[in-house]
């Protein structure tokens, strides 16, 4: 599990991003999400891993209040980014996920062009004050995408044309287009093949550079592949969380050791 | 015996293949069974197959010569009737189609008179003209158009005897039928024969069937659509009819008849329709799928779409009693009315019209769009709610030009079933042709003219007449061509995301 590693251990000490106190997630009457605290460090990949329904997808949709579009969905406790209540009144959740990106598990570009896929979030900000600027900022996000090579000839051509792996990281240059410091991924590669999750891994680790990213997969290689830090999830409760080496290696709790054997999940 | 043999009447004959056809399903099923020695295990097929096996073959070829039977005798019958009339016959104004009618009731009468023993079948054959055959079977409650002449006395003779002919050889032919396929059908049941199949081949057939007679029908339709026009074509100049500029039909013979102005009407009144269906059943689509909970939702979608089910009279009689009356009041009436304007003269206009026939389209519209909307994947919205748009940015920029094919399909339908709507524009429109912009005019569209030149008595086949076909057919085509066009790109958007 140690070999094709991207990440080396020795990362510096970073501060903490994103704080969890006591959050509490309700789907109409079951409780999905049981008391979580958790510190996010920033410029840090952090890997949720667990196994399916235990609230890994749930507790990140909190991070960005995706959770919100959904009428059941009721979330208590403190998350603070930076320091701000991200649950407060006076928090735009429409603001906030400007700032938190998302990258789901299917690549879903818009069907729209790959310019205007990757332009849609800084329009909508107004982050762009002409079209050069707009050109410019287009440009940035593909580059740090990986994916302005493929696509630099065919801008304009529509984004649902690419192939799988190209889709998903246009959608990771689309979250990156409007500036955000948390980028949020969803299981960003079970959707794709080998090479195409080999090469969006490649840019996950790229992206640790400039942003704290919190991704959830189900492949615990790919968690050891990419993350510094590793949460594990059981049953909505978060069980152990530590430096991805240690939880893969020396697992303090029974739950986490019998998961990444393959005894449950 | 020979009554029963030669009766015209299918009832018995159709009782008679039931029976053979009912008692065949016992009789293969347990002909299959004792093969097998009474164990149904030993069986191809369940026993109860080889029962409809024999039931069907028993049924289906009877019933089919029958059938064409009963559609061909009368016709041939008719012809070699027809040719022993004399044109000398043939009163003055009349025409033989009225005379060959007065054979066939004087034929039935004495048919009727005959099985209701009033008069004996010899003496049926061997009345004369001389008899007062009219006011004799009136008073049997059988009305004649003129007094029965020879000639119709003898080619009533012929047609009753020709069809008491027919009848038998039919009679017989057809039970015949009945009787050999039963025999054929019990000779090969037996343990091994394989009846589920040939069931289910059966079942395919009768599937086939249905469809088939729905398409043909159209074709049918089109087909009587397409002679009649050319028969209007034939007495009145396609030039005038596509090219001309004016619609005034009139009884002597110099009408003009061109479909332009008809064609504005509808046209005009249909964009009106269009106008006020589509920003609000789209606008209701987007709120129901998009903005109302699931509660609103349940309640709201039905009642909107109770709209659909009100008759399309009653939209007319709304038209005619309220929205007309209101718009006088709004643009007409001088100073008594609203804006002191006098616009608008009668209630009857195209906006009246257009109006009632766009409450009319809402729940189409907005029933159509609101399944397409929700066919928009829900990744889509989650990737543009997660860059930090709001609900309707992400309605306006990604929701609604991902639906925006199947939207186009869904006004194009819409926009088919405003052209051909009639009741409504009756009622509304008014029933004057002209083409002008104004909408507080009264109009007239193609489908009232089609209703008004086929009611009433007019003489069959006058140009005037016939040229409701030719409408009919213009019109067709024009629905059709959108039809063909929404459903193309209805098609060509489901493809985007399977």
């Amino acid at each position: 599990m140690k070999d094709n590693r991207y990440s080396e251990s020795d990362v510096t000490i970073q501060p903490v991003k994103i704080a969890a106190r006591n959050v509490q997630v309700y789907y109409g009457d079951s409780h999905a999400i049981r008391d979580v605290d958790i510190d996010i460090a920033d410029k840090t990949v952090t890997a949720f891993i667990g196994p399916s329904g235990c609230g890994k997808s749930t507790f990140l949709r909190c991070i960005n209040r995706m959770n919100d579009t959904i009428d059941a969905a009721r979330v208590t406790g403190d998350i603070r980014i930076d320091g701000e209540d991200i649950y407060d009144k006076r928090v735009d959740p429409v603001q906030l996920r400007a700032k938190v990106g998302m990258v789901f598990q299917k690549p879903n570009p818009f069907p729209k062009s790959i310019y205007d896929n990757v332009a849609y979030g800084p329009r909508i900000h107004g982050l762009a004050r002409n079209k050069a600027d707009l050109d410019d900022i287009v440009e940035q996000a593909l580059r740090r995408g990986a994916i302005w090579n493929e696509v630099k000839d065919r801008l304009h051509a529509p984004g649902t044309g690419l192939s799988g792996g190209q889709q998903q990281r246009l959608c990771i240059a689309r979250a990156v287009a409007t500036e955000p410091e948390v980028l949020l991924m969803d299981e960003p590669c079970s959707a794709l093949d080998p090479i195409a999750t080999a090469q969006v891994e490649e840019l996950i680790d790229e992206l640790r550079q400039n942003y704290s990213v919190v991704i959830v997969t189900h492949s615990m290689q790919q968690a050891a592949r990419v993350s510094q830090k590793t949460a594990f999830f059981h049953l909505g409760n978060l069980v152990e969380f530590g430096d991805t080496d240690d939880i893969f290696t020396r697992p303090q709790d029974p739950r986490t050791e019998s998961y990444i054997t393959g005894r449950i999940g | 015996m020979g009554q029963i043999l030669t009766t015209g009447a299918v009832l018995p004959l159709v009782v008679l293949i039931a029976a053979l056809a009912l008692g065949g399903y016992f009789l293969a099923r347990k002909r299959a069974l004792a093969s097998a020695k009474g164990d149904s295990r030993n069986l191809h097929s369940l026993p109860s197959y080889y029962g409809y096996n024999a039931l069907m073959s028993v049924a289906v070829p009877a019933l089919l010569v029958l059938g064409i039977w009963l559609l061909v005798q009368p016709m041939l019958v008719q012809s070699s009737v027809v040719d022993m009339i004399p044109a000398s016959a043939v009163p003055e104004g009349s025409s033989v189609n009225l005379i060959m009618s007065d054979v066939r009731r004087l034929a039935d009468g004495l048919d009727a008179a005959v099985s209701t023993g009033v008069i004996s079948a010899d003496d049926a054959t061997g009345l004369s003209a001389a008899d007062d055959l009219r006011a004799w079977l009136a008073e049997r409650g059988v009305a004649l158009g003129a007094d029965v002449s020879p000639e119709v006395l003898e080619a009533a003779q012929a047609y009753r005897e020709m069809t008491a002919t027919g009848n038998f050889w039919r009679n017989i032919l057809v039970a015949l039928i009945a009787l050999v396929a039963l025999m054929l059908v019990l000779r090969e049941t037996n343990k091994d024969f394989r009846a589920r199949n040939r069931v289910e081949g059966g079942i395919k057939a009768l599937l086939i069937l249905a469809a088939s007679l729905a398409i043909l029908t159209t074709v049918g339709i089109v087909l009587s659509m397409l002679f009649e026009t050319i028969n209007f074509f034939n007495l009145h100049p396609w030039t005038d009819f596509f090219f001309g500029s004016s619609w005034a039909p009139n009884f002597r013979g110099d009408s003009d008849l061109s479909i332009l102005p008809l064609l504005w009407g509808t046209l005009y009144i249909s964009f009106i329709a269009l106008l006020v269906a589509v920003p609000i059943g789209l606008f209701a689509a987007i709120y129901l799928s998009e903005y109302a909970g699931p509660k609103v939702r349940a309640t709201a979608k039905p009642l909107l779409e109770i709209l659909a089910g009100i008759p399309t009279i009653v939209y007319g009689l709304f038209a005619l009693l309220t929205v007309g009356p209101f718009l006088v009041n709004v643009f007409g009436r001088g100073d008594a009315g609203l804006l002191g304007v006098d616009w608008m003269s009668g209630a009857t206009s195209v906006l009246t019209a257009g109006l009632v026939m766009g409450i009319m389209l809402i729940p189409f519209v907005s029933s159509l769009s609101d399944d397409i909307i929700n066919a928009v994947p829900q990744s889509l919205r989650d990737g543009s709610f997660g860059l930090g748009a709001t609900q309707s940015e992400t309605i306006r920029q990604v929701v609604i030009p991902a639906a925006l094919p199947g939207i186009v399909g869904a006004v194009l339908l819409a926009a088919s079933r405003a052209i051909g709507e009639t009741m409504i524009v009756v009622l509304g429109a008014g029933a004057i042709a002209r083409i002008s912009g104004n909408p507080l005019e009264a109009m007239t569209t193609i489908t009232t003219r089609i209703v008004s030149q086929l009611t009433g008595d007019s003489d069959f086949a006058s140009p005037e007449t016939l040229v409701a076909f030719a409408l009919g057919l213009t019109l067709f085509v024009l629905t059709l061509g959108l039809n063909v066009l929404a459903l193309y790109i209805v098609r060509k958007y489901r493809e985007q995301y399977e």
